[in-house]
């Protein structure tokens, strides 16, 4: 069994959902978010969504936007990021992990190869933002072949018919994009996500997880109780951003608020539970 | 539609090269697609359903047909450039007259197909991304037109240095929205563009520029813009009772370019030459021609050639113009070029920059810094054709727009 799917396994033997974290790869340089990468399932996280910083992140808002530069800045690149899954799996072998990021960087890797070196790595799924089923094939069979999950988004906007196709090209788990807009921009309603919920769950028997508008306890209380999972990304990047000097340096202040903050996530999500069905 | 298993040759299939892309956005089986979010994809879908119909729809047609004539102006003329050829020394130079159109480039052609589709759809809300202000300028004209909300996202450098056309938008209603992030140039706007449609679904219509983008705008902006080189076609027949020699245009995003190519795709004797922006110079590492300085990649959804950096990461671009400032270009440009169906050439700024006003004090004509790249490589090489080679060059845009930049550059204070 995946790392992903034992996870889910565990967690729903629990009576409650995963908490995923996202870290931004060299946000604000490679030691730190090394540092903070390592420390995360202690505070935590059960799940870990590592982003691979891009250019030209169009799906993103402007949190997502300003870290991925700060990681570009300090030198990130795909081998870095994979080299970073690697340090991190010396100390850990069970929080899966998700590379999260754009296509570009991994085509002009090569498929093959990122899929392999990736695996080796450690890394257990992948999202590709801007990498749809309908332009999918360039990767399905080397992520299969290097026993990748290939993690799809699904929106308030995919028809029942889409849903169908994309959940048909999915694995590990899904993706659901809460909101229709960018990333930390706004958040889902809790009458919104219980009515929207459903109509995935009866198109796949993936776990499902939520994201985009997730930020505090009490969303991710709620977001992890009524689907499998709760991912948080801009509120989490925010704090980070806060903490750094003039210079878009770490600071003393940098891990201990990202990781108090994760802490404080943790909490109500274990709190919660999860809903009956 | 073209059998999407039939890979790279098309002429192998059909023998002709104006069958693509095929029903999933690909030209030559490679470029161009649909590489977006999922948030997007169901509106790319419908957007791809609702050109289809209006395509088919001879009430579309009519209605387009009238806004051309009535509104933009056109046809356009096709100019037989006099002091132009006597000075080159060679090639006879005909000019396109796309400056002449309302608005004052091709711009306004591929705009009001695009918002007759938005209104048939049902959208009330247009936003779109403009470089030099010539594409933010046509769609808040449209806007204007039929009272439409128009949202306008410019780079905050391009809003420095296009500081008319920024004026020019905001007398006719539109909010233009500097953007701050990367250069503050083209592709950043496109990304905030892109942005703002995945939060605003319902009611807003994405008004794409180019031929870029994820399908089926590449193949959507290059039928709106081939009225170019159909009457380009019938106007040279007129004027020299065969078609031209060497057809010759400026490449950005490449519409203009498209437009007047595509319709003699296969006329395989009429040669096809694109100029790309060389910027400082092709290897200068300041340069927006993607075509000869990038390699194939995934941007703003599509795949074709960009300028990036070995690990992917794309490069800003770099031209005096700001309408050629991109690191892309339109997908079936770049399946043209594998092909060699076209040609992909540069002009440097400095080139452009002489162009500019060789144009204007020969002809009496301002052109565009877009277009002056294409008249200076149409100077490059009329002198080494023969005085019977019809060559035309699409003058897609007027300078007026450009008199600041390029004073600056002479040392002229205005």
């Amino acid at each position: 069994m995946s790392r992903i799917a034992a996870r889910f396994k565990a967690l729903a033997a629990q009576g409650r959902g995963a908490l995923i974290p996202y870290l931004e790869a060299y946000d604000p340089d490679r030691e730190t978010s090394l540092e903070l990468f390592r420390a995360m399932p202690a505070a935590g996280a059960d799940l870990i969504e590592v982003g691979m910083p891009f250019s030209d992140p169009s799906a993103d808002g402007p949190v997502i936007q300003a870290a991925a530069l700060r990681g570009l800045k300090a030198g990130a690149t795909l081998v870095g990021v994979l080299d970073m899954v690697a340090e991190f799996r010396k100390g850990d072998d069970a929080t899966p992990v998700i590379l999260m990021g754009y296509v570009n960087p991994v085509e002009s890797y090569g498929y093959e190869r990122f899929c392999k070196d990736a695996a080796a790595a450690g890394v257990d799924g992948l999202i590709l933002v801007d990498l749809p089923p309908e332009e999918g094939a360039v990767i399905a069979a080397p992520a299969q072949a290097a026993g990748l999950d290939i993690i799809r988004l699904v929106a308030p906007t995919t028809p029942d018919a889409r849903l169908e196709y994309v959940l048909g090209h999915a694995s590990g788990f899904v993706y659901y994009v809460s909101i229709v807009g960018i990333t930390g921009t706004r958040s889902a309603s809790a009458h919104d996500l219980a009515g929207a919920i459903p109509r995935i769950r009866a198109a796949t028997d993936l776990p499902i997880a939520i994201g985009f508008g997730v930020r505090t306890p009490e969303q991710a209380a709620q977001a992890a109780s009524i689907a499998d999972g709760a991912v948080v990304a801009s509120a989490l990047l925010a704090t980070l951003a806060q903490t750094l000097d003039e210079q878009g340096r770490a600071t003393p202040q940098t891990l201990p608020r990202v990781l108090e903050q994760i802490r404080g996530l943790a909490q109500a999500v274990r709190a919660a539970g999860q809903l009956p069905e | 539609m073209a059998n999407p298993i039939e890979h790279g040759g098309a002429a192998a299939q059909s023998n002709s090269f104006r069958q693509q892309p095929d029903e999933h956005g690909h030209f030559g089986g490679r470029y161009g697609g649909r590489f977006v979010a999922e948030t997007l994809m169901p509106l790319i879908l419908e957007l791809n359903e609702a050109y289809e119909a209006a395509k088919a729809d001879p009430a579309f047609h009519k209605e387009l047909a009238y806004y051309q004539t009535d509104y933009i102006g056109r046809p356009s003329p096709l100019w037989f450039a006099r002091r132009m050829t006597e000075a080159f020394g060679g090639a006879k130079i005909y000019l396109k007259r796309e400056e002449l159109n309302h608005t004052g480039s091709h711009k306004l052609n591929n705009v009001m197909g695009q918002i007759l589709l938005a209104r048939r759809m049902g959208r009330t809300r247009i936003v779109a991304e403009t470089g030099a202000g010539q594409h933010g300028v046509a769609t808040a004209t449209v806007c204007a037109l039929f009272g439409m909300k128009c949202v306008i996202y410019m780079g905050a450098t391009d809003v420095e240095r296009q500081k008319p056309n920024v004026f020019r938008m905001r007398l006719l209603g539109a909010e233009v929205v500097p953007v701050t992030a990367g250069a503050g140039t083209l592709k950043d706007a496109m990304n905030e563009a892109m942005r703002d449609w995945v939060a605003n679904v319902a009611d807003t219509y994405m008004l794409i520029g180019t031929v870029a983008g994820p399908h089926p705008y590449p193949a959507m902006v290059r039928d709106f813009q081939s009225v170019i080189g159909e009457e380009t076609k019938a106007q040279m027949q007129a004027a020299e009772g065969r078609l031209p020699d060497v057809v010759v245009a400026a490449i950005g995003g490449g519409s203009n370019a498209m437009g007047i190519f595509y319709p003699f795709l296969d006329d395989v004797s009429v040669r096809l030459i694109g100029v790309e922006a060389a910027g400082h110079g092709l290897d200068s590492g300041k340069t927006a021609a993607s075509i000869e300085r990038g390699r194939p990649g995934v941007l703003h959804g599509n795949r074709t050639y960009l300028l990036q950096n070995a690990d992917g990461q794309i490069d800003e671009a770099h031209s005096i113009s700001a309408g050629l400032d991109y690191p892309g270009v339109g997908p079936e440009h770049s399946w043209l070029n594998d092909i060699g169906r076209a040609e992909y050439v540069g002009a440097t700024d400095t080139e452009a920059l002489e162009a500019f006003q060789l144009c204007t004090k020969l002809e009496g004509i301002i052109p565009a810094l877009e277009s002056a790249h294409a008249v200076a490589y149409a100077a490059k090489i009329a002198p080494t054709l023969s005085r019977d080679t019809l060559l035309v060059v699409n003058l897609s845009g007027r300078g007026d727009k450009d008199i600041f930049t390029v004073a600056e550059h002479l040392g002229v204070t205005l």
